[in-house]
């Protein structure tokens, strides 16, 4: 089937924004080339369960594509247009299982090397549809957290290597009630400045106490949903012919209530699902659970807080143990998690100045109960060190 | 601005630059500054210095090469650049003075390990599933050699970290395939067959890719495998077990077998494929970077060994290559170190060292050059045809 073959009763299996949102913009829909088409269902699908920002963002880009003419619409799209694809592929039911298509059409784009012209039109068309939807101001810049190295006494290296170059490095940071300021300092933010998913609190290991205002994320509180999406996974990949491609479209397809993630907000819940299921290594490893959770709440939800809080993950048994039948229980790696959850608070910030407002932003890292911390905001300079002293509410306070 | 600062500047222009081919052009130069600022490092476009006899011919019969891949590919912030030469002491100040570098090698195929490596191997980019036991479509090294130059089958291995290679060593190609490719060892499919019945905790151990943090399905044969152990490697199941809890990783493990294959059987044609780094999947940044460092040793080792086994001193030529790279921090569609999905320049441009017999050290190539010139490089290199090879010789190694 093909684009121009699609009818309204084709979405009856849609939640029912979704449905409607694609039987509004059915006539637009019916314009767009296959190897574009399921890409934007993909995200047309999951409307019912998008965050406001993302809800508005997709409404955008359909209008704007409905506000083009039949040549414009021709032009922006004729690369897309040059993309090849299979019969097998436009047999495909894109419209109910767009994700499923859209990876096999990434295998097809590989395997008939059109994935370099495939990435080329998908920038292209990115760069025209930002010019076409700028961003609206922001009520308050964003500021990004992260806090590492929780239960580490030394590092062994210099930390916040490639954050230093971007602000102020300081070495005699007070930690005293450190994560408890910090989780104030947001809390003050989310009151003063209330929009929804707007401020959000990730802990790789067990939460705090924290306001209500805050969107909470945690390792620890998704322990059930992990160990049964463990169990899972590998009753999967016991079935004969099972591979990594496979595996994938199944975890796809899992709901929330399938790992028991019962959250009322099921915008929250369907997040957190996948996460687990999209993220490769969160189910297992603490720091790439909470790298991962910044990083897709940063793209999807945009938040005007996000505090991140790395924990120790568990260790990766070098194989000489393994072979030793002795111990199962699990060990954690402070130290390594430190790397991790550096070189996690750098991806943090780079995630944060991919959004709308990024020279306004500012972003603090620290090492936890320690006195070394980076800042970087517009209104400190870059690449420099101090010896001022101050507890993280002043430092924050420097920042804006 | 310091030299460091300068260089990761230079590197970021390249990220910004517009055309792919250009920003493989940025980062092959900055590959070879960061090479010839390096300590105790001086190369140059032209040749610095060469040792007459690593120039020296070699009978072709006589002459053994080693290829040393690595499944899942290293950054060059992680390696090469300033910040990340701590990473790889072994390579910056043992081998590469002793090498040929090639700086910019593309790879224009599809970035999944196993598909990749078919590739290298075929001088072709193959196009199977990169996750299904399949062969290569088109012949791989290993045929044209043994085929060209009737070798036999004890003198083409190739040790392959997973499951997922055991049919990288032949072809299903018509005129090929079906017994003249090389013999596969796979080193964990060993253990699996030796430690058998043993209560242990190594299945994780096994998984057959780090793009899943299971183990895949075994294989069958596990007698075949313990009767290559003893009959082949000359190593009892029990000397093999004992040496294995010894060990911090599966590379390791290929690496020790690899030694037992040079020592017993010594092929001329030996492909090693290694896998450690590409734990970056699971996105801990210490076990990646601990993977590199790994990794860098392991080929100190093997080099060591190539110079130190009687059958290969003197007449070996070793080439190490990654399959390809990673992900750029840059590029909002990854997710940096982990992944190498995006198929971003970073990802597709990756390098070339060789050395031992005839070929030239101390001396960097920046032109370009593509994955799959390695299989013709070869055949240049002991006699045969790679008629249905798409790539081209190497020039500058022959």
């Amino acid at each position: 089937m093909l684009p121009h073959d699609l009818k309204p009763e084709q979405f009856r299996s849609y939640p029912p924004d979704a449905r409607k949102l694609a039987v509004d913009y059915l006539g637009t829909l019916q314009k767009l080339p296959l190897a574009f088409l399921p890409s934007l269902l993909r995200e047309a699908i999951e409307y019912d369960y998008k965050f406001p920002v993302e809800r508005k963002a997709l409404e955008q880009e359909l209008a704007m594509l409905a506000g083009l003419s039949s040549g414009q619409l021709g032009e922006r799209l004729q690369a897309f247009e040059h993309i090849s694809i299979s019969p097998q592929l436009e047999r495909a039911d894109w419209v109910n299982a767009p994700a499923q298509f859209v990876e096999q059409l990434s295998a097809h784009l590989w395997s008939t090397h059109q994935q370099d012209a495939f990435r080329k039109a998908a920038l292209e068309y990115a760069d025209r549809l930002r010019e076409a939807t700028p961003p609206e101001p922001l009520p308050t810049p964003r500021l990004g957290i992260a806090v590492i190295g929780q239960g580490v006494n030394a590092s062994s290296e210099p930390l916040f290597r490639k954050l230093r170059p971007h602000g102020v490095y300081f070495k005699r940071v007070k930690p005293e009630n450190g994560m408890q300021l910090l989780l104030n300092a947001v809390a003050d933010r989310a009151k003063a400045h209330p929009a929804p998913y707007g401020h959000w609190y990730v802990d790789g290991g067990a939460q705090m106490d924290h306001d209500p205002a805050l969107i909470c994320v945690s390792y620890k509180g998704l322990e059930t949903a992990r160990a049964e999406l463990l169990r899972r996974m590998q009753a999967e990949i016991d079935r004969p012919g099972m591979g990594p491609e496979t595996l994938r479209s199944v975890m796809a397809k899992l709901h929330p209530s399938d790992l028991g993630v019962t959250k009322e907000d099921a915008v929250l819940s369907r997040f957190e699902v996948k996460v687990l299921t999209e993220g490769s290594g969160t189910q297992i490893f603490s720091t790439t659970f909470a790298q991962w959770t910044a990083r897709e709440a940063l793209r999807r939800a945009q938040p005007l807080t996000l505090m991140v809080r790395f924990a120790p993950r568990q260790r990766q048994k070098p194989m000489n143990e393994l072979l030793t039948p002795v111990h199962n229980e699990v060990e954690l790696d402070p130290a390594g998690s430190l790397l991790d959850a550096d070189m996690g608070a750098y991806y943090n910030w780079l995630n944060q100045q991919r959004l709308p407002g990024a020279e306004q932003s500012s972003f603090l890292a620290w090492f936890e109960d320690h006195n070394e911390a980076v800042a970087i905001a517009p209104s400190l300079p870059r690449g420099t060190e101090s010896t001022t002293s101050g507890d993280l509410r002043t430092m924050l306070s420097w920042m804006t | 601005m310091s030299d460091s600062s300068l260089q990761t500047e230079r590197v970021r222009a390249a990220l910004a630059a517009s055309s792919p081919r250009e920003v493989a052009r940025l980062v092959s130069l900055s590959r070879r500054e960061f090479l010839r600022t390096a300590a105790g490092v001086a190369l140059g476009g032209t040749l610095l210095r060469s040792n007459p006899l690593a120039r020296a011919a070699v009978a072709n019969k006589k002459r053994k090469i080693i290829v040393v891949t690595f499944g899942g590919g290293a950054r060059d912030q992680e390696t090469f650049a300033p910040e990340g030469q701590e990473n790889i002491p072994h390579l910056m100040r043992e081998l590469i003075p002793q090498s040929a570098f090639f700086t910019q090698v593309v790879n224009r195929g599809i970035l999944g390990h196993y598909v990749a490596t078919a590739s290298l191997a075929t001088g072709v980019y193959e196009t199977i599933n990169n996750f299904a036991s399949l062969p290569p479509e088109y012949p791989t090294v290993f045929e044209y050699f043994r085929k060209d130059l009737k070798r036999p089958s004890s003198d083409a291995w190739v040790v392959a970290p997973s499951n997922g290679f055991n049919r990288i060593g032949e072809s299903n190609h018509r005129s090929y395939g079906a017994g003249l490719g090389a013999r596969v060892i796979l080193p964990k499919h060993l253990l699996t067959a030796a430690m058998r019945g043993g209560a242990t905790d190594y299945e994780h151990l096994l998984r057959d890719n780090y793009e899943t943090p299971f183990r895949a399905p075994e294989l069958a044969g596990s007698e075949f495998e313990l009767q290559q152990l003893e009959m082949i490697l000359k190593l009892s199941v029990d000397d093999f077990k004992a040496h294995a809890r010894t060990l911090s990783s599966p590379d390791e493990l290929s690496v020790y077998i690899t030694r037992q294959l040079m020592r017993q059987v010594a092929p001329s044609l030996l492909w090693i494929t290694l896998h450690d780094i590409d734990v970056a999947h699971a996105g801990a940044y210490s076990l990646y970077v601990e993977g590199i460092r790994r990794t860098d040793r392991l080929c100190a080792e093997l080099w060591q060994a190539a110079q130190s086994e009687p059958e290969y001193a003197g007449k070996t030529t070793m080439f190490i290559l990654p399959d390809f790279g990673r992900d750029a921090d840059e590029d909002s569609a990854g997710n940096g170190f982990q992944h190498h999905r995006t198929g971003d320049p970073l990802s597709r441009t990756t390098w070339l060292m060789a050395l031992g017999a005839g070929v030239r050290e101390g001396v960097v190539y920046d032109r370009a050059t593509d994955s799959t010139d390695l299989v013709p490089t070869l055949g240049s290199m002991l006699g045969f045809s790679p008629s249905l090879a798409q790539g081209k010789p190497i020039t500058e190694l022959l």
